[in-house]
C-alpha cells in the first residue's frame, strides 16, 4: 500500500497509510486462491467470510463484498487499519507460508472505505427488524458498545448509548492517533449507527449520573451491556513519576487525540511539547504515543522496553513505521527512576535487562543486569505499560462478580452474575484489541436479544 | 447542550452560572463537582456544585476569571448553552459525626465551602466558617452564609476592609488553641490549603482539603489530577477531591498546577485581544 514519505509524514497528522486504489485493490485481491477451505476465515476472531468479500472485488462487484463485511463486522474501515492481521486472518492464509499473504486487512478497509465515501443514504445498511417495544442501555460507545448497539438495532430492540465522554468512539477516538485512523472514520461509523435508530446520549457517566440499577429500574431499560474498557492508567510505581511532564500514554494521547492539543491555542487544551522524550513501553500504545510525540516536534523520541523488539507485542506495521519515521529503539531497558530539577523532567535512570527463561505468557522474562545503571537525558516522559478496570462503574454496581483484578467476570456470551446485565470487551477481558471488543458486543447482543425473548 | 439559566457577576473577577441539568442536579452532594466544555473548540475545567436543586433541575457554580475558558464563560448569559456538563464527578465531602468543625473558605473557595457548610449543618455539625478573602470587594456569599445554621461566621481580609484584618489561618489557630474544634475543612488555593493544614497539624485536629489538580476526563482515565497523599500516589478526581491535609504534598500540587502556565498565559491574552477587536 502507498505511504506518505517517512521524513515528512513524522511531521504530519495526517493518515500514514494511503489505502489501494480500485486497480491495486483488484490486482491484490486476484492474488487470493479462492482456497475451497479457507483458513483465513477460521483465523479471524468474528469469522468474517473473507473468501467471498474478495470474490466481490475480483467479480467487480464491491456492493457485494461490502454487504458480506458488514454481516460481520460493523465497523470495517476501523479494522482494515489497526486489526493485529499478521497474527489473525492473514497468519491463516495459505499464502503465508510462502510469506507473503494476501493483504486482507487492507482489503478490508478498501471496501469500508468505499462504502464510507457514499452518502448517508447509499451506505450499505442491515435490515433493522420490527420494533420489539424493548428497551436496551449500552454503557460506553467504543467499540464493544458500537457492535452491541448496531446488532441490537438490528434485531428490533430500541437502543441507547451512555458514554462518559463527550463524543462516542472510545479508544477509537480518545487513544487511537489521527494518522493512524482519521477520526473522520470513527464519526462516520457512528452516523451509521443513528440512522440505524440508535440513541447515543454522551455526558453520562453510569455509576455517577446513574447507576445500573437505575438505568434497569426507573429508567425503565429490560437489559444492559457494559462495555466501559480497561481505562485506567499503570504507572511505574517509581520515583520521580510525578514530576511536570510525566505523562500516562492515556492523558498524552486523549490530550492531542480528543482534545486536539496538536492544535493549541486554536483548540483550548495544552499539551507539553517535549524536545526529547522517552515513551515506556512495547505495544500499540507506546508506538503511538511515540510517534506522536515525534509529530508534536520532538527532536528525540526514545521507545524503552524491557525485552527486545521480537518480544513487542504492538503490530508489526506500528513498530515498522515508528523506526522508520526516526524512534530510537532503547531495548532491553527498564526504568528506576524519573529524576528532574524545579519539578521539571530532566532525565530518566535506567537499568540494562537481558531475556532469561520463558514466562508464564511464553515470553523469555526480562532480568535485570547488576549495577548496569545509565541515565537517559529527556524532558518528557510517557508511560505506557498498559491499563487495568476502571473501579467507578463496578463500585456504583456492588452486585456485578469482579475477578481479582476488577474485571467483570462474563460468561461465554457475556452474561454477568446480575441477571439481565452483560459485559464485554476490555472491560472483562482486560486490553486486548477492537475486535475482540466487537466480537464480544455482538455475541452479547444476541444472548441479549435470548434473554429478552424468554423474560417477556 | 445545557441552556444556562441565569448569571450573576459576584465581583469584579468572580462569576456565577446556573445551568438546567436535571440528571445531574438529581445526584449531587456537597464536594462534588462538574466538568464542562463551552464550546467546540473547548477545554474540559472541573468546577464545584456551589448550589443546585433536584426539583428544578439546575445546578450552580462559581468560578474565578483567570484564563481562556473561565473568560469565554463570563461571556455567556442567560439563554446561552454550554456544550458539555458532566458529573456529579469525586467523592461528596464527608459529612456528619464530625462534631465542631471549622470550615474555612478562601477567596472563590467560598463557593465551595458554602455547600459543604451547608451539608454538615444538616447533618447536625457544629459548624464554624472562616472566609477570607484580599478585601472586602473579593469577598463573596457573605449573605448566603449568614443565613445558614452556623455556630459562628469569622471574615477575614487581607487589608481589613471587611471583618479581621488577617489571614484565616489566625482565627484557625485560636479555635485550635481554645480546643474549640474537632476537626477542620480548608477550601482555596493550594498555598492557603497548605497554611490551614499546617496550622491544626500541631494541634492534631485531623484536616481535609479539597484538591485542585489539573483535570482532563475526571473519571479516572488519564492520571494527570494524581496527587501524592502519604506514601501513595492517588487521583484527585474519584479518589478525592477531599484528601487528609497531614498527608498532602502541597509543594508538588503547586507545580503540577503550573505546568501549562506560560501558554494558558499567551492563550487567554489572545483571546482578550480577540474578544476586545470584536467589541470595537
Ligand atoms: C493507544 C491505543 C492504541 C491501540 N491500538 C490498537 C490497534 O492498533 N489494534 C487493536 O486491535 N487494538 C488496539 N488498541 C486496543 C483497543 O483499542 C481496545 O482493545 C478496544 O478499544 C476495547 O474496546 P472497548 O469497547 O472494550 O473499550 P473502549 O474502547 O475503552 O471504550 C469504552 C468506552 O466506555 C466509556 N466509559 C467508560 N466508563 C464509563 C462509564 N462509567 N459510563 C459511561 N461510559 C463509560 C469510555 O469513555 C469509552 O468511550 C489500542 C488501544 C490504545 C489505548
Ligand atoms: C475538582 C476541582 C474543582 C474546582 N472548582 C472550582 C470552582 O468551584 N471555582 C473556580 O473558580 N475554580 C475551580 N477549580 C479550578 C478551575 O478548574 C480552573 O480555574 C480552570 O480550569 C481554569 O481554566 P482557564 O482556561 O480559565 O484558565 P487557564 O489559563 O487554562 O488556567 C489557569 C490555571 O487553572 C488551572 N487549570 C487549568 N486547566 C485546568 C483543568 N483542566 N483542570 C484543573 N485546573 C486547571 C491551572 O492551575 C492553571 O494554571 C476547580 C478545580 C478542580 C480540579
Ligand atoms: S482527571 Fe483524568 S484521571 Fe483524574
Amino acid at each position: 500500500m502507498r505511504e506518505r514519505d517517512a521524513k515528512q509524514r513524522a511531521k504530519s497528522f495526517d493518515e500514514v497509510n494511503l489505502g489501494y486504489s480500485d486497480e491495486e485493490a483488484h490486482a491484490e485481491a486476484m492474488r487470493c486462491l479462492q482456497c475451497a477451505n479457507p483458513t483465513c476465515i477460521e483465523g479471524c476472531p468474528v469469522n468474517i467470510d473473507i473468501k467471498s468479500f474478495i470474490a466481490g472485488i475480483i467479480e467487480g462487484d464491491a456492493k457485494r463484498g461490502v454487504e458480506v463485511l458488514k454481516a460481520r463486522n460493523a465497523l470495517p474501515s476501523a479494522c482494515g487499519r489497526v486489526c493485529p492481521q499478521e497474527e489473525q486472518c492473514e497468519a491463516a492464509c495459505v499464502l503465508a507460508r510462502k510469506g507473503d499473504p494476501v493483504a486482507i486487512g487492507r482489503l478490508e478497509r478498501y471496501l469500508g472505505d468505499l462504502d464510507l465515501a457514499c452518502d448517508l443514504e447509499h451506505r450499505c445498511r442491515p435490515d433493522i427488524g420490527a420494533p420489539t417495544g424493548r428497551r436496551v442501555a449500552v454503557v460506553g460507545a467504543g467499540p464493544a458498545g458500537l457492535a452491541c448497539a448496531g446488532e441490537l438495532a438490528r434485531l428490533g430492540h430500541a437502543v441507547t448509548v451512555f458514554e462518559s465522554l463527550h463524543a462516542a468512539g472510545g479508544v477509537l477516538l480518545y487513544g487511537i492517533p489521527e494518522f493512524r485512523l482519521p477520526k473522520e472514520i470513527v464519526a462516520a461509523e457512528v452516523e451509521m449507527l443513528v440512522e440505524m435508530g440508535v440513541e447515543i446520549v454522551t455526558d453520562v457517566v453510569i455509576g455517577a449520573t446513574h447507576t445500573v440499577d437505575e438505568l434497569m429500574g426507573e429508567q425503565g431499560f429490560h437489559a444492559v451491556f457494559v462495555g466501559s474498557g480497561a481505562g485506567l492508567p499503570l504507572f511505574l510505581g517509581i520515583p520521580g513519576e510525578n514530576l511536570n511532564g510525566v505523562y500516562s500514554a492515556n492523558e498524552f494521547l486523549t490530550r492531542v487525540n480528543l482534545m486536539k492539543a496538536y492544535d493549541f491555542p486554536r483548540h483550548d487544551t495544552p499539551v507539553w511539547r517535549g524536545r526529547k522524550v522517552a515513551v515506556v513501553g512495547g505495544g500499540n500504545v507506546a508506538m503511538d504515543a511515540a510517534r506522536t510525540a515525534l509529530r508534536l516536534g520532538a527532536d528525540e523520541v526514545f521507545l524503552v522496553y524491557r525485552r527486545t523488539e521480537e518480544e513487542m507485542p504492538a503490530r508489526k506495521e506500528e513498530v515498522h513505521h515508528a523506526r522508520e519515521e526516526g524512534v530510537e529503539f532503547k531495548m532491553l531497558c527498564s526504568p528506576v527512576e524519573i529524576v528532574g530539577r524545579d519539578g521539571w523532567v530532566t532525565g530518566m535512570v535506567a537499568t540494562r535487562m537481558e531475556l532469561g527463561e520463558p514466562d508464564a505468557s511464553g515470553r523469555r522474562a526480562p532480568v535485570c543486569v547488576l549495577d548496569s545503571d545509565f541515565v537517559i537525558e529527556c524532558d518528557t516522559v510517557i508511560i505506557a505499560l498498559g491499563t487495568r478496570a476502571n473501579p467507578l462503574l463496578t463500585n456504583a454496581a456492588p452486585d456485578v462478580e469482579l475477578n481479582s483484578r476488577g474485571y467483570i467476570v462474563a460468561g461465554p456470551d457475556g452474561e454477568t452474575s446480575k441477571p439481565g446485565v452483560f459485559a464485554g470487551g476490555d472491560i472483562v477481558t482486560g486490553s486486548a484489541t477492537v475486535i475482540l471488543a466487537m466480537g464480544a458486543g455482538k455475541k452479547a447482543a444476541r444472548a441479549i436479544d435470548e434473554w429478552l425473548a424468554g423474560s417477556a | 447542550m445545557f441552556p444556562i439559566i441565569a448569571t450573576r457577576q459576584l465581583s469584579e473577577s468572580v462569576f456565577e452560572t446556573t445551568v438546567s441539568a436535571p440528571a445531574i442536579a438529581a445526584k449531587v452532594r456537597a464536594g462534588q463537582f462538574l466538568i464542562l466544555r463551552v464550546d467546540e473548540a473547548g477545554e474540559r475545567i472541573p468546577l464545584t456544585f456551589s448550589d443546585w436543586s433536584s426539583d428544578e433541575g439546575w445546578v450552580r457554580f462559581i468560578f474565578m476569571r483567570v484564563g481562556k475558558t473561565t473568560h469565554k464563560l463570563s461571556h455567556l448569559a442567560a439563554g446561552d448553552a454550554l456544550l458539555d456538563v458532566v458529573g456529579p464527578l469525586g467523592k461528596p465531602t464527608h459529612v456528619g459525626g464530625l462534631g465542631r468543625v471549622a470550615v474555612v473558605g478562601g477567596g472563590v473557595g467560598a463557593a465551595v465551602a458554602y455547600p459543604v457548610a451547608r451539608a454538615m449543618a444538616a447533618a447536625g455539625d457544629e459548624v464554624t466558617v472562616i472566609l477570607g478573602a484580599r478585601n472586602r470587594e473579593l469577598l463573596i456569599l457573605e449573605d448566603e452564609f449568614r443565613a445558614l445554621p452556623l455556630k459562628e461566621l469569622v471574615v477575614c481580609t487581607d487589608d481589613g476592609s471587611a471583618g479581621r484584618k488577617d489571614l484565616v489561618t489566625a482565627p484557625l489557630k485560636e479555635l485550635c488553641e481554645a480546643g474549640a474544634i474537632d476537626h477542620a475543612m480548608a477550601i482555596g488555593p493550594a498555598i492557603m490549603m497548605k497554611f490551614c493544614a499546617a496550622t491544626t497539624r500541631d494541634f492534631a485536629v485531623p484536616t481535609t482539603v479539597s484538591l485542585n489538580p489539573i483535570m482532563v476526563d475526571g473519571t479516572g482515565m488519564c492520571g494527570a489530577c494524581r496527587v501524592s497523599v502519604g506514601a501513595k500516589t492517588l487521583f484527585g478526581c474519584v479518589d478525592g477531591p477531599d484528601f487528609d491535609g497531614h498527608l498532602v504534598d502541597f509543594e508538588e500540587l503547586m507545580s503540577r498546577q503550573r505546568v501549562y502556565a506560560d501558554v494558558e498565559r499567551e492563550a487567554a491574552a489572545d483571546f482578550e485581544s480577540e474578544c476586545a477587536c470584536r467589541i470595537k
